[in-house]
């Protein structure tokens, strides 16, 4: 699996050559966020002219406007509440449970020989296609939506878990094993340790994921939540709440994502990784 | 051919224990019909042409959508690694929409472009596009000084040097994330095409299964399946295929 998060921006690069005056520094720290804020201008300038209908494409501020009544009213903290949690639930669950399993699979040729075939199979397959089947064992409750977060996001962590075991170096095995240490230790302290690189980008991959399937299960089982309340506002042809719903869900997403990098950074402070340069 | 028996066993084990459980309906049969059943009901939909109609159609939608994503998106990456204005304007906005949870572009997709391919392609378009963005532009990035160096030492200018060196040698960076693209296609537009559609195989299965024809229902989630499983092993062939003259210089 590609690293689709190490997005390196390298800003430092352009400062090269004498030392930047403030004025240069103003100027690239404008650049760096120029296009963001002529997207909001773009945004506002396009609603507001009149060349599309608000049906089309109401103005930010309007959006904004929407946002802050569902705040207050409340809607807001509980739709955005349940999301996170379905997600989160979904993710751990993936987490504990495909660590487990990946590390079952290196230690154990039965466990390997039953799960091999369907994680290779099952790791391709678009899960989402079996949503209605879950629906249709489950209901349209939580069960159900965190089920299928789990089915979904649960492979990449396997595989990830899989491939940062088998790739631990024999010499780290073998000084240890030297040195006296057992299987248990072996494992919580080489093993582990040497593969948790590897397993956090699996997690990396699995926690985007829980997030898009939690909105698409919300969306198709309906109930509270972001993606149920976006629904439930384009069924009212009401745009305005599908546009706040993507603003709602952009924000919830870019919190979980940076969360995640800064807890990558802070378990890895040991790892070589760490003294690289750092990844926006 | 033992071994592949031996290996895959575990599946053909899964697949009796599933027929096993719906014969001796240890759940009722409308939750999980007998397998074979779901073969039968499979075969009626392949003799209608109700699977090969709806397949045609979530297969142009993925595709089209996809190959504007790769178009664009490795335009963009490159783009971005080669020239360092591009990267400043775009890196922005890549860093703010690489978080968002595509699936949420549905309903907006939907008040754009309607019920049909045109949503669903741009979904699809918007989704994968920045997987392949950041791939073209790591792999680009990451090009060996030394190459570009001695192609411009011997006299090769810009255009040549950005055909001939950089995209080689981001192809392999830029593979994977198109593998990534193609997966991330699949679940955009499946789950599109249960929420919102008038056909293609995620509404199929929507609309068997609120009929209540569950064999059916299941016959097209495993179709789905499959069809994703199998687009990826031929991604990954012609990848290897792609890539080889990267182990003929090693």
């Amino acid at each position: 699996m590609a690293r689709t998060d190490a997005l390196t921006l390298d800003h430092a690069a352009l400062l090269e050559g004498p030392a930047p005056s403030l004025a240069r520094k103003l100027l690239w720290g404008f650049a760096r966020v120029f296009s963001i804020l002529a997207l909001i201008v773009a945004w506002e300038g396009l609603a507001r002219s009149g060349a599309f209908t608000p049906f089309v494409l109401p103005s930010l501020s309007s959006v904004i406007e929407r946002i802050w009544s569902d705040a207050i009213s409340g809607e807001l903290a509980i739709n955005t509440g349940l999301t996170v949690y379905r997600a989160l639930v979904g993710f751990l669950i993936s987490m504990v449970g495909g660590v487990l399993i990946g590390v079952a699979m290196s230690r154990n040729a039965i466990a390997n020989w039953f799960f091999d075939p369907i994680v290779s199979v099952g790791f391709p397959m678009p899960k989402i296609a079996f949503l209605p089947v879950v629906i249709l064992w489950l209901g349209v409750y939580d069960v159900a939506k965190i089920t299928i977060i789990v089915v979904d996001a649960i492979f990449p962590v396997i595989a990830a878990t899989l491939i940062a075991i088998r790739s631990v170096e024999r010499e780290l095995i073998w000084s240890a094993r030297n040195m006296g240490a057992n299987d248990r230790e072996l494992m919580w302290q080489i093993v582990l340790p040497a593969a948790a690189p590897q397993v956090l980008t699996g997690l990396q991959v699995a926690l985007p994921l829980s997030m898009i399937v939690a909105v698409v299960a919300e969306m198709l089982m309906g109930g509270y939540g972001l993606g149920g309340a976006m629904m439930t506002a384009s069924r009212f042809a009401d745009s305005r709440g599908v546009f706040a719903g993507i603003v709602e869900i952009a924000i919830v997403g870019y919190v979980l994502i940076k969360a995640m990098s800064i807890l990558r950074r802070r378990l890895l402070i040991w790892h070589q990784e760490a003294n690289e340069p750092t990844t926006a | 051919m033992k071994s592949a028996v031996f290996r895959y066993l575990p599946l053909v084990l899964l697949a009796m224990a599933w027929e096993a459980t719906a014969r001796l309906e240890l759940v009722s049969s409308s939750a999980l019909p007998p397998l074979s059943e779901v073969m039968v009901s499979w075969i009626d939909l392949v003799r209608t042409g109700e699977l090969a109609g709806n397949t045609g159609a979530s297969l142009y939608r993925a595709g089209a959508g996809l190959l504007l994503a790769i178009v664009i998106g490795t335009a963009l990456g490159i783009g971005m690694a080669w020239w360092k204005p591009i990267n400043v304007l775009l890196s922005p906005l890549v860093e703010i929409f690489y978080p968002l949870p595509k699936s949420a572009l549905i309903p907006v997709t939907v008040i754009w472009l309607g019920f049909g391919n045109g949503s669903k392609i741009l979904l699809i378009f918007m989704g994968c596009m920045i997987p392949v963005t950041i791939s073209a532009f790591n792999g680009a990035r990451s090009s060996e000084q030394t190459l570009v160096w001695s192609a411009r030492s011997m006299g090769a200018n810009r255009l040549r040097m950005l055909w001939d060196v950089v995209l080689p040698s981001a192809m392999p960076e830029l593979l994977n994330g198109i593998r990534t693209a193609l997966a991330l296609s699949f679940i955009l537009l499946v789950s599109s095409e249960l929420i919102v559609a008038r056909e293609g195989l995620g509404y199929l299965i929507g609309f068997l299964g609120a009929n209540g024809s569950y064999e059916a229902m299941y016959a097209v989630v495993m179709t789905v399946s499959l069809l994703g499983f199998a687009a990826d092993r031929g991604y990954q062939m012609l990848m290897n295929r792609m890539l080889r003259w990267r182990e003929q210089t090693l």
